[in-house]
């Protein structure tokens, strides 16, 4: 029975979408790190925000509360601040789906060593796989994301930044 | 009279709150595109890093405030910001500067929090902030070496409001009753640690951008004890006229 109800809301979280990334879920991008039930025997799920200042996370807490009070009414929601996040988090599936949608995903490492050490970053092109790409900012649509441009199919595109 | 880690929070959520709010004034006016999206963008991080340390410092003082009516509901005398993030942003060089400046200084006091602090809560936030602060000090120090060792127009403005701006900074280093005792008890650095790495890290970027930083200046300070320069009212009449015009208003 306890169980069931957790069962339940981790499977209704798994299909709430990041608002700005329509086609990730937030289970996906490792945003939420768990649901328990506290002493009062409701249910806590514990949300991280990716970005400090990334609007959606107030929009994905909305969403949350409206998808989960659908089948359950005692719950909410906490964020957690630690451990922080980090693009680490985000699986493989995930990072597929962002080449597919023209996003080139955060190169693997949150170290991000090259960009400690100076030196450039290699982010290839999500749609011509080209390796010959060029920073036009570091600062993008969104917090999340940097601005580049292929300099084989010139085409414009998004990557999302390591941290 | 408040505690000191309230006011040791405060001081972190402040500074990034009203260098957020300064920089908000740049969007729709930056000098291109990218520029104005990129400091749109600073601005929004730093909101974040700010609301967090507001949120914090209102939980662990359990007087029922929460980020908003910190943000919106104390006076300029009860903001505890470090003077050089109030002033106002004058030119597009001016405020590089005063970002360069600033990111520099973040970066290490967010590192060592991140590092150190015996506060789960407070490491965690600064881990999450100095990823974020490094895209700022990157960009910032890039900006200052562009301008810098540009032409002869852009070098004299920008040392310029290394001038202006330089006697600033000292304040970011300046010891009290507050940072010795939380320094003490290992929640936040002791700052005098962190400006001989700042120096260092200054001195790198100023080289390299052919400026020198001025040899005598006065120290400006008061901030972290609520003194403040007239711009900061101006500022917060802003930042606050609707929450203060309909208290409790939501969309």
């Amino acid at each position: 029975m306890v169980n069931d109800r957790l069962s339940r809301i981790r499977a209704c979280l798994s299909n709430v979408m990041d608002p700005e990334l329509p086609f990730l879920t937030i289970t996906e991008l490792g945003m939420v790190r768990g649901c328990e039930f506290d002493e009062n025997d409701t249910a806590v799920i514990l949300l991280t925000p990716t970005y400090s200042g990334c609007p959606a996370t107030d929009a994905i807490q909305d969403d949350i509360r409206d998808a989960v009070s659908e089948f359950e009414s005692n719950f909410r929601v906490k964020l957690v601040h630690s451990p922080a996040w980090t693009t680490d988090w985000i699986n493989d599936a995930a990072r597929e789906k962002m080449r597919q949608h023209g996003i080139a995903p955060p190169d693997g490492n949150s170290a991000d060593k090259a960009f400690l050490l100076g030196k450039e970053r290699h982010i290839s092109c999500p749609r011509c796989r080209s390796a010959e790409t060029k920073m036009i900012s570091a600062f993008g649509s969104t917090a999340c994301k940097a601005h580049f441009q292929c300099e084989s199919c010139l085409e414009p595109f998004d990557h999302f930044k390591c941290i | 009279m408040e505690s000191h880690e309230h006011t040791g929070l405060l001081r972190l959520g402040d500074d990034a709150l009203i260098l957020a709010q300064r920089l908000g004034e740049w969007c729709g006016h930056g000098p291109a595109l990218e520029e104005d999206i990129a400091l749109s963008n600073i601005a929004l991080d730093l909101l974040g890093q700010a609301r967090a340390f507001l949120t914090l410092a209102a939980e662990r003082e359990g007087k029922g405030r929460d980020e908003d009516s910190l943000a919106y509901f104390r006076t300029d005398r009860e903001f505890t910001n470090a003077l050089l993030v109030e002033l106002p942003n004058g030119d597009f060089g001016d405020t590089i500067m005063r970002q360069c400046l600033f990111d520099q200084f973040a970066l290490l006091r967010y590192t060592a929090l991140s590092a150190q602090s015996i506060d789960m809560e407070v490491a965690a936030i600064a881990a999450k902030a100095v990823k974020e602060v490094r895209y700022h000090a990157e960009h910032s120090a890039q900006w200052v070496i562009r301008l810098g060792d540009g032409t002869e127009e852009s070098h004299q403005r920008i040392q310029n409001s290394l001038d202006r701006l330089w006697p600033y900074t000292a304040e970011f280093f300046i010891e009290d009753a507050v940072s010795e005792s939380l320094a003490a008890i290992g929640l936040m650095p002791l700052l005098q640690d962190l400006q001989g790495p700042w120096q260092e890290a200054m001195n790198r970027i100023l080289e390299e951008a052919t400026l020198v930083a001025p040899e005598k200046s006065g120290t400006q300070s008061g901030g972290r004890s609520g003194l403040h320069t007239e711009h900061l009212s101006f500022l917060l009449a802003e930042m606050q006229v609707l929450p203060r015009t309909y208290p409790g208003a939501q969309w």
